[in-house]
């Protein structure tokens, strides 16, 4: 197990620069110099101090030199500063961000983990039935609708017309005015629907994964083998079939990461969450390079180690891939 | 498979696809789609850019059936139009998406070796961008415009179909047929898209209908966000974007646009799944 968990760590260094070439790629797509663009921006900008700003970023050099430069201050975990007003360093800023972000992740997880595959394993032993019906239209709709639309008439749904909950931020403004428990109801107040809206497409996708392996697995023979024994059907259910179909839903758990922190920019902007994804969103479109490439790598970087648990997760769970 | 004069695989998948009401609703949208956005010039009630300030939010109604927007565009025409924008959008970057993914692995499954290396470990690092930031780089970057929205959504999704083609070769060109046509001295190339590739599109045909409903749904979040189509160009993301600024008081601005992308993707996944299930009866 050891062995393998090193060399499944070793593997993320690789990757980890394939992810930087391809960052660093992507910003010099770019017609013109970063710089043009603050340069248009700010028309007090004089040519000496675009000159200034461009040996600083080591615009001047050649684009493997700058690469170089740019992969050792990363190595370092330099990631330079923010092209806007505050010119604040953006590991700082993204750090800050970062908390409420994985938050809202990390029970968006454990929510589609906490319901899809109770979903996913009762269609698949009540296959063709009302309910199968129902969960796979329900599935169908789920991974069709646009979150943003949705978060949308939620908000007028919930926040305005019933006015059960708040519609925007995370915390409402007499939030330090409260006892602990109050603020702990204001702050889940404020998630409810951002929480909801990021579980749905992955809830729905991994129900419908589920239920296929569910099928698939009940159809091997040693569960026939469980049933001629005679196990009951919750044993052959719980026992023997869903240790088997729950295998390959964990790597797609860790598969579904990417799209989680993606689809962050859709619910922070439209909840007007203070997140990465919002930072992200912000600095998009003020073309605030650094601070792209900086989200750019760490969200990257939260993938690999969210592939990295779910591996672990995988070899813990079967003994085939440990001893390989 | 034998000769027989009864049917061919593709007519028998389109048999069972026809039994699959699921399969019908979804080709049914998709086909809908298709006749209203090639014939928009003709179905569109009013023309979608005529600005008119004597009917400024007006609700839908026997006259503009979904109403009106804050400028007085009919808000039916501007989707009959915009549903052009969702084809486009949807088949283009799944054109690309599929050929580079097509190339990408019929290279890496039939030569293998160090090249079959490279490409996936490069697979691997594509993979671990979260796309959707990805997608909002390069258009930061770039010029937010249809073309690009199409190339970028295309160049970041074409690993899973590159992967698909890859498994299919890996298996195909091991089978009796790709031996003998080799032994025949033909060259890579005429083995792998004359010999390998049509035995390998099956399920490369359902992940790019999947994959034009994916496309359809990231256009409208970037056209919603301001940075994929934008204005005048009717996109049903657009449309929701500038009409949710009234929402409140005009609901239809935003409900609709949403129905029609919700149903427009609803219809492709549909339909790729029905179409899964009945490639996949050749083996159960």
């Amino acid at each position: 197990m050891l062995s393998y968990l090193f060399k499944r760590f070793l593997m993320m260094f690789p990757i980890m620069l394939g992810i930087t070439l391809i960052t660093f790629a992507v910003i010099h797509l770019a017609p013109g110099e970063p710089v043009d663009k603050m340069a248009d921006l700010n028309p007090k900008i004089s040519p000496q101090a675009k000159q200034k700003m461009r040996e600083m970023y080591n615009l001047d050099k050649p684009l493997e030199v700058q690469y170089w430069l740019w992969l050792k201050r990363f190595a370092r975990l330099d990631f330079g500063s923010s092209f806007s007003s505050d010119n604040r360093p953006v590991l700082g800023k993204i750090l800050e961000r970062l908390p409420i972000t994985l938050f809202i992740n990390v029970v968006s997880l454990l929510i589609i983990f906490l319901l899809s595959i109770p979903l996913g394993v009762m269609s698949a032993t009540r296959q063709h039935s009302l309910f199968d019906k129902f969960s796979t239209l329900f599935v169908f709709v789920g991974f069709s609708t646009p979150g943003f639309w949705l978060s949308l008439l939620l908000m007028i749904l919930f926040g305005v017309q019933l006015g059960w909950l708040p519609i925007s931020g995370i915390r409402s403004i007499y939030f330090e005015e409260l006892s602990a428990w109050g603020k702990f109801l204001d702050y889940s107040r404020h998630l409810v629907l951002p929480v909801l809206i990021s579980s749905l497409t992955s809830l729905a996708f991994l129900s419908r994964i589920t239920r296929q392996n569910m099928l698939e697995v009940i159809r091997q023979d040693y569960i026939t083998t469980a049933r001629a024994k005679g196990c009951d059907e919750h044993t052959v259910v719980f026992h023997h079939a869903l240790r088997n179909a729950l295998l390959p839903i964990v790597t797609i758990i860790g598969l579904s990461v990417p799209s989680l922190i993606g689809g962050s920019v859709i619910f922070e902007t439209v909840f007007s969450i203070p997140g990465m994804g919002m930072l992200f969103y912000e600095s998009v479109m003020s073309r605030d390079y650094p601070l792209v490439m900086g989200i750019l790598i760490i969200g990257a970087g939260l993938t690999l180690i969210g592939n990295l648990l779910s591996d672990v997760g995988y070899a813990l769970a079967d003994p085939r891939i440990r001893y390989e | 498979m034998s000769n027989a004069p009864s049917a061919s695989f593709g007519t028998v998948v389109l048999r069972r696809m026809a039994r699959n009401p699921f399969a019908l609703a979804g080709g049914a949208v998709v086909a809908l789609l298709f006749l209203v956005a090639l014939l928009a010039k003709y179905v569109a009630p009013f023309d979608p850019s005529v600005v008119n300030t004597d009917v400024m939010l007006q609700p839908p109604g026997l006259k503009h059936w979904l109403g009106t927007d804050e400028l007085g565009r009919d808000v039916l025409s501007r989707m009959i139009f915009g549903a052009q924008i969702s084809l486009m959008v949807g088949f283009v970057s799944i054109g690309i998406a599929t050929v580079v993914g097509v190339v990408v692995g019929a290279i890496s499954g039939y030569y293998g070796g160090r090249i079959d290396d490279v490409l996936m470990r490069f697979v691997d690092i594509m993979l671990t961008f979260p796309v959707f930031f990805l997608i909002l780089a390069v258009i930061a970057v770039l010029e937010p415009n249809i073309i690009n929205v199409m190339i970028v959504i295309g160049l970041t999704g074409w690993m899973g179909v590159a992967r698909l083609v890859r498994a299919e070769f890996l298996s195909i060109k091991q089978r009796d047929f790709v031996v003998a046509v080799r032994s025949l001295g033909q060259s890579d190339g005429v083995i792998i898209f004359r010999h390998i590739l049509p035995n390998a599109m099956a399920p490369v045909l359902v992940s790019a209908t999947l994959g034009v409903a994916g496309a359809i749904l990231t256009e409208s979040a970037l056209s919603f966000l301001g940075i994929g189509v934008q204005p005048p160009t009717p996109s049903w993301g657009s449309i929701l974007t500038e009409g949710k600024n009234y929402i409140e008081f005009a609901w239809w601005l935003s409900v609709f646009p949403g129905l029609a992308i919700l149903f427009t993707v609803l219809g492709y996944n549909l339909l790729g799944e029905a179409m899964r299930d009945a490639l996949d009866a050749r083996i159960n």
